[in-house]
């Protein structure tokens, strides 16, 4: 039986609130002249609808959409899945931050479905790392150590943490929406043929269905969207960083470490020449950034209103006075003034400093998304109307060659390194 | 050598208009774009073809009207276009399009390189490329900013990192996504604008690409949208006003308030 969604014409009023509820824009209202008192009827584009009964909701009142949904057996036995599962991520031996803010909103997770909270730690001598991540609050590490995983490659970690997803049957798995977690998550879930969501920036449970609700931004950030994934286990989601906040150490806290030694020649048919089909030679570290840009707590961002490109010396002038990285917007990237590296917003990074300085940038939705979620957003900008300075917390209104200088002198009067503004 | 680009025809995103009627994103009406990640897709893969010699195949899984995506990709040098479409692709997730893709790439056949832009700008989740390396068992790297070198059976590439990049020797056939520093797209050529306009565009459904039902659109697709909402606009906060001098001393002394500095 397939999908199978209808209007009962006469029941529908036109009365539209199918039409604001659907998510997709399935439905349309289309007049009806013919009929004495109900000018419209609500008609539904089957191409479009995918079946999410948001308008049979909306409709309770008139009864007037009718939905009839497949219903799909579950993939797996659900009964056998259990924990939540944290990839703790690291990068040259060292955990990510990310890993961190993961382990608190993991705990959050596991502890509404009274399940335990795991942590997943792949590298290469890398068992030391594990006691930490048990004091922010993992019940249990799995420690797979390896020379073959020293260097992020994707087919051994995403074999390996595919092969022990298959083993240990976790209900739950998030990862860091990082470069790495990005590159390999989708692999594990294509391997393991379940559902992953991307960037989210929440995530929730309902403890009845034990189905995670996965919030992220859709279309640029123009909507946001939660999804779920009903039929499959585990349910795989990675995750923004600087979303949640960083878990608490706790030094008395407990847990078990289980190292699992895998025979890597054996897991996957096609041995150890499948796990060097890609080869790491080696790694470039990027000397010019003096912050990285993900990771800052305060980002110092200029646009096209530098009007030039020695407008950047002042933008890092300031942005080195107050301890920040150097952010751009696209329009200023493309002008060729600064490095794509630094370019902030959908077609560059996402951020979420605590502190973003927006220096003639006006604030288009594109550079908003990857914004947006600062905590305090400072916007100097000529033009009061702009969007940044409408959703500034701090707007200043002038010429930015005028205002930053003094933005600098007063930061470090206030630190006492200058007595006197001049 | 044989190259595979993988595009997505989206909306051009900043003329996406809500439509305060519906509250729905206004579809009709919106220009169509390739997306814009895939357009360093397309320049490598042509690029690379003028390397070593060979053919560029362009293939899309979309609507009908995604043919003048794979129209524009032929402007811009690639040599085959393939149109994947079918009602019953709709719907599809990542891992049913990833699955998708797949099935197509398995029935063009040979090949060396298959090239995808990072993300698409509408979905942004950077899944589908690994996604269909993954269901064609090949290896792939993520965020390629160079191809430093390639030949028969290996290419070593740049893989940019939030913290520089590394190098990886990779064997081939494989499948590379693209970040915006690989190139500078070219524009279409008038001989290629030409060819564009003559050249046959292949469409395939479901069936030619003999894709297991259970694994394309709604039904393949193990994640689902629950719903759809409007995130709380950011409220503004405080102007400040005055001379320059006075905004700069208020700005700090609030930033001081706040524990900021």
């Amino acid at each position: 039986m397939a999908n199978k969604i209808e209007v009962l014409s006469e029941k529908c009023t036109g009365c539209s609130l199918c039409v604001k509820s659907c998510p997709f824009g399935a439905i349309v209202l289309v007049d009806r002249p013919e009929h004495p008192k109900k000018q419209k009827l609500a008609v539904i584009d089957v191409a479009k609808c995918n079946y999410c009964g948001a308008c049979v909701d909306a409709c309770k009142r008139f009864g007037a959409i009718l939905m009839l949904k497949e219903e799909k057996q579950k993939a797996v036995d659900f009964a056998l899945y259990k924990d939540v599962w944290v990839y703790a991520e690291q990068r040259h031996g060292e955990v990510s931050p990310v890993a961190y803010e993961l382990l608190n909103e993991g705990r959050k997770l596991a502890d509404k479905l009274k399940t335990h909270l795991c942590a997943v730690l792949l590298g290469d001598k890398i068992e030391n790392q594990a006691q930490d991540l048990i004091l922010h609050g993992a019940d249990k590490v799995y420690v797979i150590d390896n020379p073959l995983l020293k260097e992020f490659c994707d087919d051994p970690y995403a074999e390996t943490l595919a092969h022990l997803i298959r083993e240990e049957k976790p209900e739950i798995v998030i990862m860091g929406a990082t470069n790495i977690g990005r590159s390999f998550a989708s692999r594990v879930a294509a391997k393991i043929d379940t559902g992953l969501t991307a960037d989210c920036t929440a995530l929730d449970v309902d403890v009845s269905t034990r189905n995670l609700q996965q919030t992220r931004p859709a279309f640029g950030g123009n909507i946001m969207a939660t999804i779920l994934t009903p039929r499959h286990r585990p349910q795989m989601a990675t995750v923004r960083h600087k979303v949640f906040k960083r878990a608490t150490r706790d030094t008395s806290r407990k847990g078990e470490i289980v190292k699992k030694n895998y025979d890597f020649s054996k897991l996957n048919p096609g041995g150890l020449d499948f796990m060097n089909r890609a080869k790491f030679l080696q790694f470039v570290a990027d000397t010019t950034a003096k912050v990285n840009l993900s990771e800052a707590d305060i980002i110092v961002s200029g646009g096209r209103g530098l009007g030039k490109p020695e407008g950047f010396k002042l933008i890092e002038e300031l942005a080195e006075t107050i301890g920040g990285a150097v952010g751009a917007s696209r329009a200023s990237v493309d002008s060729g003034w600064i490095p794509y590296s630094h370019q902030v917003g959908q077609t560059g990074r996402t951020v979420a400093p605590k502190i973003y300085i927006a220096c003639g940038i006006s604030g288009q939705i594109q550079h908003l998304v990857g914004m947006g979620s600062s905590e305090v957003i400072i916007a100097i900008n000529r033009d009061p109307e702009a969007p940044m300075m409408k959703i500034a917390t701090f707007a200043l209104e002038g010429d930015l060659y005028e205002i930053i200088p003094w933005i600098i002198k007063e930061i470090k009067k206030s630190r006492g390194e200058i007595e006197f503004v001049k | 050598m044989n190259f595979i680009v993988c595009i997505k025809q989206v909306p051009a995103t900043t003329d996406v208009k809500i439509d305060s009627n519906t509250n729905t994103l206004k579809r009709e009406g919106v220009e169509s774009i390739i997306n814009p990640f895939d357009e360093y897709a397309i320049e490598e893969a042509v690029r690379l073809k003028e390397r070593t010699g060979g053919k560029v195949t362009v293939i899309t899984m979309g609507p009908p009207q995604a043919e003048n995506a794979l129209r524009e990709a032929l402007s811009r040098g690639c040599d085959e276009g393939i149109l994947v479409s079918d009602r019953a692709f709709a719907g599809a997730d990542t891992l049913a399009t990833s699955y998708t893709l797949a099935q197509t790439i398995r029935k063009i056949g040979e090949f060396d390189v298959i090239i995808c832009g990072k993300q698409a700008s509408d979905g942004d989740t950077a899944q589908v490329g690994p996604g269909v390396a993954e269901k064609l068992n090949i290896p792939h790297i993520a965020y390629v900013g160079k191809v430093e070198d390639i030949k028969p059976g290996t290419m070593k590439v740049q893989r940019m990192m939030e913290d520089g990049h590394d190098i990886f020797d990779v064997s081939l056939p494989a499948l590379i996504t693209v970040v915006k520093e690989i190139n500078n797209p070219r524009l279409p050529s008038l001989k290629g604008m030409i060819f564009s306009k003559k050249a046959v565009i292949k469409k395939w459904t479901a069936a030619d690409i003999s894709a297991d039902a259970d694994k394309i659109g709604l039904s393949g697709s193990p994640t689902q949208v629950m719903k759809i909402f409007y995130p709380p606009a950011r409220q503004g906060g405080e102007k400040l006003t005055g001379e320059p001098q006075d905004q700069a001393a208020a700005l700090v002394s609030k930033m001081k308030e706040l524990k900021l500095i």
